[in-house]
């Protein structure tokens, strides 16, 4: 026999987030008449400690068994108030959220529109009620996961996450496309702000991932295919003219950035104008001899083209300035800037010892870019007010890191999305800072965006621990939010589903009914798409049913 | 050797860190001089630049 349906509401004020639009008290009213409501309070903050004893008190003293929490977004708190429910001892997804902030009291705050900013509320409410009787309990797949990482980069970001799981005991297969490792740092000379000697750096790194037991290396790597999801990627990649197939749990990429090469801009040559990747190869040969140097900051970033900052260019710029000083201290070195950001602690001491070695600094303004000619730089010093002609007989520009075609590559090969400036994107840019947007695979160094070595080693090591938490636990837990097949019969193995589907989690399978299709359920993310196609309504997402959008329509227009 | 982890502060980086570990299938103790964890990140509104609510 059906269970009667006890709903509970809990509308929530979210400060005077929603309370200053809304009148809560009133929506809490309206929700307690609606069809199988059994209780609805409202709370100041559902989020917090008291809210949350209110909902797990509600379960138990009213026996609620469907709860809706009218408040902000489920992006962010659904989570929580699932694992409420469930510590009340309700399925957690028997839980059914109504967004009457983000989706209402935030974009109607217009006072003398409150009747309808509250009608609108209403109805979300009513909608939401509606659908939550007509969900099912769900449980929470389980799936098993490879024992084994691949890390695509050679570079210091991918060799440290490589030598972390490595040290913790998880097999490593380590991909790098150059013949021989060390990625950018092979080019450097001094790094930024210890000194520390790139080349040092760098190989002692390479020796400690080469002896490394648990870490297989490949260079002279292409990844050719990737099928498979979280716990079980499978990667076909060739190196030295063999193609190997391995089957691996997680992923981290750190495919690095490349250096623009600022043709047509401040004269540049690469002989007398250069950028500071060739300055460092010139200090690394010893072939710096220049009593003139003029350092131009933000070439080709920050611009239209490339609006972002590229980070690491300000301490590059100060660090050459002073090593140029410490060679030849009679050299005149002339940094001009757009603003500077020497960030922490260590960048500013390193400002202070450029500005008492003498290296001068000079303001100017996009609109007025420095001019270079054949032994002078002409600017406008902004802060002065006026013109100066500096002699010159190097200039250095400062260029930005770029992202790469072959990070490009890998993104669309593993569905990692970059953003457009061929950037690796998070899944959060402020709490899930190392995850990619698909599960198992992670990311770090200046593939993610430019980043100076100490900032691509904490990465790294980040990265390495957030992939551990699947590896070190053997099987991963998946929202039960996924498509499914709900009627068989109906399903004729067209195929339209499989070809839409963004995460590879359909394929057609040959049974015995005839061609049907399979849900990969492991590597489905409930977006939705296949559902909405399938003309013959075979495919359905679970706790988003044909028969709960309908029902929330029906109520919709039912006020 | 015992496997249990100290974390000192229940700010976000001390939470983020637990939770990682307790993921990993260790015992965490976290402590917070305060009353409750949260630290100063319980205090703001909105982080920037994507207008999450903090709390």
């Amino acid at each position: 026999m059906e269970e009667e349906l006890r709903i509970g509401v809990f509308v929530c004020k979210c400060g005077s987030n929603i309370a200053g639009a809304l009148d809560v008290e009133g929506l809490a009213e309206y929700a307690s008449t609606l069809p199988d409501v059994v209780y609805a309070p409202w709370n100041l903050y559902t989020c917090a400690d008291a809210g949350l004893d209110e909902i797990k008190k509600g379960i138990k003293e009213h026996n609620l068994n469907r709860v809706v929490v009218a408040s902000c977004s489920p992006r962010t708190h659904e989570p929580l108030f699932r694992s409420v429910c469930e510590e009340a001892g309700m399925n957690p997804y028997l839980f059914e959220m109504v967004n009457i902030r983000d989706q209402c009291s935030w974009v109607h705050q217009d006072k003398s529109l409150a009747e309808s900013s509250m009608a609108k509320a209403r109805d979300l409410i009513r909608m939401g009620a509606a659908k939550a009787a007509l969900l099912k309990p769900q449980e929470i797949i389980v799936s098993g996961v490879e024992v084994k990482a691949l890390v695509i980069g050679g570079g210091i970001a991918g060799l440290t996450a490589a030598i972390s799981l490595g040290n913790r005991g998880f097999p490593v297969i380590l991909l790098e496309k150059e013949k021989e490792l060390g990625g950018m740092l092979r080019s450097l000379y001094k790094l930024a702000p210890m000194d520390a000697d790139a080349s040092e750096v760098i190989n002692a790194k390479i020796k400690e991932a080469e002896d490394h037991p648990n870490i297989e290396i490949y260079t002279g790597a292409t990844i050719e295919k990737v099928e498979g999801f979280i716990g079980k990627f499978d990667v076909t990649f060739s190196a030295n003219g063999t193609s190997k197939d391995v089957r691996l749990g997680v992923v981290i990429i750190a495919t690095g950035a490349g250096n623009l090469v600022p043709e047509g801009m401040y004269g540049y040559d690469g002989e007398k104008v250069i950028t500071q990747w060739e300055l460092e190869e010139r200090f690394k040969a010893g072939k710096v001899d220049a009593n003139n140097v003029v350092i131009i900051q933000c070439v080709g970033a920050r611009s239209p083209e490339r609006q972002y900052c590229s980070r690491i260019c300000c301490a590059i710029g100060i660090k050459n300035a002073i090593l140029i000083k410490e060679m030849n201290p009679e050299a005149k070195v002339h940094i001009l800037y757009r603003d500077l950001m020497m960030y922490g602690v260590e960048n500013e001491d390193q400002l202070r010892k450029a500005k008492e070695l003498g290296v001068r600094f000079v303001k100017y303004d996009p609109k007025q870019p420095p001019v270079v000619e054949e032994n002078k730089v002409t600017v406008f010093h902004q802060l002065m007010g006026t013109e100066l002609e500096i002699p010159q007989d190097m200039v250095v520009l400062s260029t930005p890191l770029v992202g790469t075609e072959d990070g490009v590559k890998v993104g669309n090969l593993f569905r990692a999305g970059l953003d457009k400036n061929k950037f690796f994107l998070e899944a959060h840019v402020k709490l899930r800072p190392l995850d990619c947007g698909t599960d198992g695979i992670f990311i770090c160094g200046s593939a993610h965006y430019p980043k100076d070595v100490r900032e691509s080693i904490m990465q790294a090591l980040g990265a390495a621990s957030r992939a551990s938490i699947p590896l070190s636990q053997g099987e991963v837990k998946i929202e039960p939010i996924v498509t499914c097949l709900v009627d068989k019969d109906a399903c004729r193995g067209c195929g339209l589903c499989v070809a839409l589907c963004p995460y590879n989690a359909l394929e057609i399978t040959t049974t015995d009914e005839g061609r049907k299709v399979n849900v990969i359920t492991v590597a489905c993310k409930g977006c939705g798409v296949c559902a909405a196609t399938c003309y013959r309504h075979a495919l359905t997402i679970n706790s988003f049913t044909d028969d709960q959008m309908e029902a929330q329509i029906h109520s919709f227009m039912a006020a | 050797m015992n496997k249990d982890i100290l974390i000192i502060g229940g700010g976000i980086a001390g939470m983020q860190a637990s939770l990682d570990l307790g993921d990993m299938g260790l015992q965490v103790h976290l402590i917070e001089k305060e009353t409750c964890i949260g630290g100063k990140m319980a205090q703001l509104d909105k982080t920037f630049p994507t207008n999450d609510c903090a709390i």
